[in-house]
């Protein structure tokens, strides 16, 4: 057997919860291996049992065959296990040098010596083709560079063994082209990698075996060569998946939304949307594509009255709404899933179930003369979680506990159940694995197909295209076409949202 | 992980940080030479062991529970409220000037005397509340100054408004006295008044607005999260502005009994009492929930009643309580050191 890290059996349970059931993963030296489950499968979770930071109910770890017992991140940086993870550890105001020796100073009397730690990550650098300069300070790099400092960290204490947390997740398209040249590169230098994510087409690309998770229990461990996509996403879902959203055509009504000659500034005074037109009609998703920053953000602000309009109109059935408070503008039938979930979505301190009436919690049922009542409070937040399959422990854990995606199941199904005539959508897939995606894309077709008006925000033009009856192309905080996803393409909706072609609305 | 500590260690941890607080304590009279058992029998017969001492523990216990929830009050809603030393000094001053000036019956003198303590602390945490939900400017600042402003500001209102340049008003007529001729004789003439009852229903009220009201959900969900609270329709500024009154005015009811109560009229305060900061170690103690500030002030009570008798008693000098209970606050602040240590236990149990 050639295998460097094996986790045998391993289970590790929380309070209410079992994070992790019998799952083995075994790591072969000189390969990629995926790790690949749901958001809130375990992944992580698993990943922090190797890394020392949780210990496990039962199983055993075994690392080069020898059973060993990671009781902390040092034993594992011992071992030779190195984490990359999704959220970066690095001291901004700090340079990449010393931000790689921090705690392993090269020291030279009593002084740090800089001079060899210098020369010590350049030498690595060069070795894994990282092109990292080892004197900039981090707040100056990209995220893509940081992302590599962290990679040389792991380098620089040995690590063989290198486990990757949704590496994709914060990089652009170019800078994940490169990651994956920089997977080969350690491959080629004997290094071996755990890659933890829930994106097919990475898997496919640089993987060489898989093990899918699903809910906690190990499910499978399988070569990537002869997969497909569709085989790995029902593996880890647990049936089969449509990538493509079925949807009947839509039948539009009335106009739901109307914004005209909208003017808003952004939180540094610029012009963020321009002279901005726009409808909405029942019994349509219109989806709105663009590059960000192109002043999205704030047409969903001005339009649910987060932020005041300089100029122009928005009516909701018919009714200027512009000049409303956030409150009255949800009473009038505006349902808003927010960009942000951690910051706008949810009061993560709170029970679940109290996020579940955020907005409803004055009215009855949910009160009366100003008294709480948490039994219907619970009740309603029971039936959401069930009807929405948020899985949590119970209605009064606190938000922060669940997993993203159950996180944003939640805020859908709160804003979905108070049937608002509009829906906005903002990002509501945004991190989220194939079977979530495919649960709220249906979500908000439904809503549609019950006469309602949806308007969708997104940065994925796949999400956009497969979803939208009309897109709407924004540029510089103006709509400037509008064109019929079935009759458009990728391409022209990539130029189209570059600003250099400009086309007439098909409307 | 999933949540940074368990109802059971938040009950847990301050019982724990007590004991290890009066262990240390222990240690510390050993080394300089007492006899711990008899300081703390000593503290104990001084704070509970008699009816006298008893009546002067719970009238002891009374500011310190408002000044608790005062500091609990605007914790639970994001704030931090350092300004309730000051808030309770205007709230004395206000409850004993209304006691003065006015000539009316109990019924209605009382209630207004309590209420005056009340509206003056509010109106004193009022600034520092506006001041934040309009210009953005840090409580903890502005709260720290208002203090030094309430202490010199009661004692000018004390010598040139309410007496005739004296160092101590006219006592409250008693109208507008909340002294107990019943306690007093049960408990063989302590300064034990009514204000416990009205502290108790404090605690009530403060767990009803906090946990029962739409009220007390929006202020807590401000103080969790501004930007999701906005999302949400509430109107922020108003809920910090209001959340500081609220507080406010429990710290000024706090003042009202001292001054209608324990002391029944006002005087100069060279220094500033001390009670309305030792609320923010009540609070801290008490997990900012209304049933724990209780206990949290009981203990708060006991062991300042008990030190007054320490030295008579055992030789034990009054400061070791204060020692006490330093080493009581930083267990509980430093909590995560008990969490883990409990952690390490249990797995050793295993």
């Amino acid at each position: 057997m050639d295998y460097v890290v094996e986790m045998l059996n391993i289970r590790k349970e929380f309070p209410g919860i079992v994070a992790n059931d019998n799952i083995t993963l075994q790591l072969k030296k000189g390969e990629i291996h995926a790790l690949l489950g749901e958001n809130g499968a375990g992944k992580s979770t698993l990943m922090n049992v190797l890394f020392g930071l949780y210990q496990p109910e039962k199983g055993e770890i075994k690392v080069k065959g020898k059973t060993v017992k990671i009781t902390s991140p040092n034993i594992a940086n011992d071992l030779g296990i190195g984490m990359v993870h999704q959220h970066f550890m690095l001291v901004d105001t700090f340079t990449v040098t010393e931000n790689i020796v921090l705690g392993l100073e090269p020291k030279k009397g009593l002084n740090i010596d800089m001079k060899k730690a210098e020369k010590d990550v350049q030498e690595i650098s060069d070795r894994y083709g990282l092109k990292v300069d080892p004197k900039a300070k981090i707040a100056d790099i990209s995220v893509g560079m940081q992302q590599r400092v962290e990679i040389l960290k792991t380098l620089y204490r040995g690590a063989e063994m290198l486990i990757f947390d949704e590496p994709t997740a914060v990089l652009t398209p170019q800078e994940i082209k490169e990651l994956t040249q920089i997977f080969r590169t350690l491959i080629k230098e004997g290094k071996s990698i755990i890659l933890i994510t829930h994106k097919l087409k990475e898997i496919i690309e640089v993987c060489d075996r898989v093990t899918v998770i699903r809910k906690g229990v190990g499910i499978e461990t399988l070569d990537v060569e002869g997969t497909t996509p569709t085989q790995l996403a029902s593996l880890m879902v647990g049936r089969e998946v449509l990538f493509k959203t079925d949807k009947k055509p839509a039948v539009p009504k009335d106009t739901v939304l109307e914004i005209s000659k909208l003017n808003v500034k952004d939180s540094r005074g610029v012009d963020a949307v321009r002279n901005l037109d726009l409808t909405v009609r029942s019994g349509e998703i219109v989806g709105i594509a663009g590059v960000d920053g192109n002043g999205q953000s704030e047409l969903i602000e001005a339009i649910t009255g987060l932020k005041k309009i300089q100029s122009g109109s928005v009516k909701l059935n018919g009714k200027e709404i512009s000049k409303y408070k956030t409150r009255k503008i949800t009473e009038a039938g505006v349902g808003h899933i927010p960009q942000d979930r951690h910051k706008h979505g949810l009061v993560l301190d709170f029970p679940i179930g109290d996020n579940m009436v955020l907005q409803t919690y004055y009215s009855k049922p949910y009160s009366k003369y100003s008294v709480l009542n948490n039994k219907e409070i619970n009740k309603q937040a029971k039936k959401l979680i069930q009807e929405f399959d948020v899985r949590t422990p119970s209605e009064t854990t606190p938000a922060r506990a669940l997993s993203g995606g159950n996180q944003q199941k939640a805020i859908i199904g709160r804003e979905v159940d108070r049937d608002p005539d509009l829906l906005i959508a903002a990002q509501p897939t945004r991190g989220l694995d194939v079977g979530a995606i495919e649960f709220i894309h249906k979500r908000l077709i439904e809503q549609r197909d019950n006469g309602k008006a949806v308007l969708l925000i997104s940065f994925e033009l796949e999400e956009i295209l497969n979803v939208s009856d009309r897109i709407a192309v924004i540029y510089e905080g103006n709509i400037i076409a509008i064109v019929d996803p079935k009759e458009t393409t990728e391409q022209e909706l990539g130029l189209l949202m570059a600003g250099s072609k400009k086309k007439v609305g098909a409307e | 992980m999933f949540e940074r500590f368990s109802r059971f260690q938040k009950i847990l941890i301050p019982l724990i940080s007590v004991v290890l607080g009066l262990i240390v304590g222990a240690i510390i009279m050993l080394v300089s030479g007492f006899n711990p058992i008899q300081g703390y029998a000593a503290l104990l017969k001084g704070s509970l062991g008699e009816s006298f001492y008893i009546g002067e523990t719970i009238r002891q216990i009374t500011p310190y529970i408002f000044a608790g929830l005062a500091v609990a009050f605007a914790f639970r809603t994001g704030l931090f409220n350092i300004g309730v030393e000051g808030q309770l000094l205007v709230g004395w001053v206000a409850s004993v000037w209304v006691g003065l000036a006015f000539d009316l019956p109990k019924i209605i003198h009382l209630p207004m005397a309590i209420l005056a303590g009340a509206l003056a602390g509010a109106l004193w945490a009022f600034i520092p509340g506006i001041l934040k939900a309009r210009l953005r400017v840090h409580e903890v600042i502005v709260t720290i100054m208002m203090n030094y402003i309430a202490l010199h500001f009661c004692n000018y209102l004390i010598r040139f408004v309410i007496s005739d340049e004296q160092n101590t008003t006219d006592r409250v007529p008693e109208s507008a006295s909340l002294k107990s001729p019943f306690f007093e004789t049960l408990t063989e003439f302590s300064t034990m008044h009514y204000g416990i009852f009205l502290a108790l229903a404090a605690v009530i009220i403060y767990y009803i607005i906090l946990e029962r009201t739409t009220t007390g959900f929006e202020l807590r969900s401000v103080g969790f999260n501004q930007n999701a609270s906005e999302y949400a329709g509430m109107n922020v500024n108003r809920n910090i502005v209001l959340s500081m009154l609220i507080s406010g005015a429990f710290a000024g009811l706090g003042g009202a009994m001292e001054g209608l109560g324990t002391f029944g009229y006002g005087f100069i305060h060279g220094a500033f009492s001390g009670v309305g900061f030792d609320g923010i170690a009540v609070a801290l103690l008490g997990g900012n929930v209304a049933l724990g500030i209780v206990f949290a002030a009981a203990l708060f009570g006991i062991l300042k009643q008990g030190a007054l008798i320490m030295p008579l008693e055992s030789g034990v000098p009054t400061e070791l309580v204060e020692i006490v209970i330093a080493i009581i606050i930083f267990f509980v602040a430093s909590s995560y050191i008990i969490a883990y240590l409990l952690q390490r236990l249990k797995k050793g149990a295993k």
